[in-house]
């Protein structure tokens, strides 16, 4: 079964490599991570290390970029070989559902990992550039926003092959995982924030809006991220939420959401007929 | 001993009925071709056989076990129609990781491209092969280990006619190592003397099962004879022929197998209206149409 797993896995990750997608998505994490740090140097006012502000700004960053990979990776896994006809191959072959998932979610995990690390290490360049030695005590900060983008990401992807299985079309999966996005990402957030105005603080504010925030594993991330880092999050707009939430809530959040996900791929995946 | 049998297997989408009551058993070592129109339902039957669909009634077993199973997979080999692999990937790549899913050596994919006369293009991307070559590296796949049912849709559509000739050379070679064969084609000339059963497919039902001969025999097709006239005596050999259809400044004349000798005797008697004349046997593709045209009357 491992055999049969990483196979798959070697033969995806080769296809992201040569379509690209491990350039593009740690040029766009480079680009965006430098652009982010040099914006951020000049600001820093308060008293932390500039390793720390930089990754304050880089978890606001990661927010949309991560989840916005991983569904562009995946979106293409299981419709795209149904439409090339190369599903119903795969699966006359001793390799059960499962294990076609498994392998790609990991070779797809390790791009959206290398795109990660490749942004994060040009930040912390940058911050040591800045700040020297200062900046060592951010280290801890920067792995615990590595890692949870990792797991941000491991989620999204499955996200993206259930709306491939769902869809059944690589063109219609495209569509569906843009509108993910933005839902989920975007929409999920402003309506929140338009929730509590409208409330004044009233029941929604102090009882459901913590749950909401712990619930989408973008949000459950940047609290886990702000709340361990005792930073404040000036660009989302969600500041001091981030205190009033003990921090194994979204901790938990951000563990369940891989695996919830990639169940709920399996289970798409179980309604095709290729 | 059967490897493959099907009984009332039975497969409807919607309304639709796309494969209606099929029976059919193949034994280790038999070669049997799959002929039908478009739409008649040879892949749909394929589909059902590799458990990628469920039967809608009637069964499937595979050497005594359901298709798709654990066992069943590890059995059969399959060719689907126009697999198209990921552009992006070699030839050689691409068939490592068919090996490797198989628990083989991915060391023997440089053997199989051999084998399917892709040697040289290799180590170039699918991307950037023929028609034809992409076609060889799906029948690459599905010589991977020693198949005990080998199910090949459409292998051959795409060949050139040499491949072909090599193509089913390979087949007869698989053949007689044991592995049975149930292959579907609309090229009904190649199918001569290369399989020992033929299995015709229309509307969704079987219409008729048996060699070639056999089917010949069941049909009793028409002889042709054409005729050409001597200058000047058209009109006078339509007279003399007047059963005959014209086309052209030739005339053309059914004839039954049992009047094969009165036809030519009566052309004899006659030979100063007659420059040249042709008899000709029914075709495959005749009777192929004489098969299911028939059956698509009925159904009509
Ligand atoms: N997934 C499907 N959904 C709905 N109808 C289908 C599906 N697959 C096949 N059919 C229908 O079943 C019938 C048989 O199709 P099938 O693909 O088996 O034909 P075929 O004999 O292989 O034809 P061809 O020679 O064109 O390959 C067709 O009428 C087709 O429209
Ligand atoms: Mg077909």
């Amino acid at each position: 079964m491992p055999g049969r797993v990483l196979s798959t896995a070697g033969i995806e990750f080769r296809i992201a490599l040569r379509n690209r997608w491990v350039a593009v998505g740690a040029a766009m994490m480079v680009l965006f991570s430098l652009v982010l740090s040099a914006a951020g140097a000049g600001a820093s006012g308060l008293a932390a290390d500039p390793l720390s502000v930089i990754v304050a700004s880089l978890v606001s960053l990661a927010v949309y970029l991560v989840p916005l990979i991983a569904l562009l990776i995946s979106f293409d896994a299981v419709a795209g070989e149904a439409e090339r006809g190369t599903l119903q191959l795969d699966l006359t072959y001793p390799l059960s559902r499962s294990e076609l998932l498994m392998g790609k979610l990991l070779a797809q995990l390790a791009v959206v990992i290398l795109a990660v690390l490749a942004g994060y290490a040009a930040a912390a360049a940058m911050a040591f550039g800045a700040g020297g030695a200062d900046a060592a005590a951010g280290l801890g900060a920067l792995w615990r926003l590595t890692w949870t983008s990792a797991l941000l990401g491991a989620a999204f992807l499955s996200l993206g092959h259930a709306m491939s299985c769902v869809a059944r079309r690589a063109s219609g999966a495209a569509a569906l995982v843009i509108g993910l996005w933005l839902v989920m990402i975007v929409l999920y957030d402003l309506g929140l924030l338009a929730a509590v105005m409208a409330d004044n603080g009233g029941a929604f504010t102090t009882r459901v809006f913590p749950w909401a925030l712990v619930l989408n594993p973008a949000d459950a991330f940047r609290l886990f991220n702000l709340a361990a880092s005792q930073a404040v999050d000036a660009a989302s707009g969600l500041a001091g939420a981030a205190n009033s939430i003990a921090i194994w809530k979204p901790l938990t959040s951000l563990l369940l959401w891989p695996v919830l996900a990639a169940a709920l791929a399996r289970l798409s995946f179980a309604r095709v007929q290729p | 001993m059967t490897i493959l049998a099907l009984t009332d297997l039975t497969k409807r989408f919607g309304k639709q009925t796309a494969l209606d009551a099929v029976s059919l058993d193949i034994s280790p070592g038999e070669r049997v071709a799959l002929l039908g129109h478009n739409g008649a339902g040879k892949s749909t039957m394929m589909k059902l056989i590799l458990g990628l669909l469920t039967p809608d009634g009637g069964t499937v077993q595979i050497a005594g076990h359901p298709p798709g199973s654990a066992v069943a997979r590890s059995l059969t080999a399959y060719l689907p129609e126009n697999a198209a692999f990921h552009p992006s990937l070699t030839g050689r790549e691409m068939l490592r990781h068919y090996l490797r899913l198989r628990g083989q050596d991915p060391r023997g994919a440089d053997a199989l491209l051999e084998k399917v006369g892709l040697g040289d293009a290799g180590g170039r991307r699918i991307g950037g092969y023929s028609k034809g070559m992409r076609q060889r590296v799906g029948l690459a796949q599905a010589l991977i280990g020693t198949p005990r049912l080998m199910v090949l849709d459409e292998p051959t559509t795409g060949l050139d006619p040499i491949s072909r000739r090599d193509f089913y050379a390979l087949l007869d070679e698989l053949a007689e190592r044991g592995a049975a064969i149930l292959l579907s084609s609309h090229a009904l000339s190649e199918l001569e003397a290369r399989t020992d059963r033929i299995v015709v497919l229309a509307q969704s039902r079987m219409v008729a099962q048996g060699t070639l001969a056999d089917l010949r025999r069941a049909a009793t097709l028409p002889l042709t004879v054409h005729l050409a006239a001597r200058a000047g005596q058209g009109a006078a050999l339509a007279q003399a022929f007047p059963e005959a259809q014209a086309e052209g400044d030739r005339l053309i004349l059914a004839c039954p197998q049992e009047d094969k000798l009165t036809v030519l005797e009566r052309i004899a008697a006659r030979r100063d209206l007659i420059a040249d004349f042709d008899l000709s046997s029914p075709t495959l593709d005749d009777l192929y149409a004489q098969i299911s045209g028939r059956e698509n009357g009925r159904a009509a």
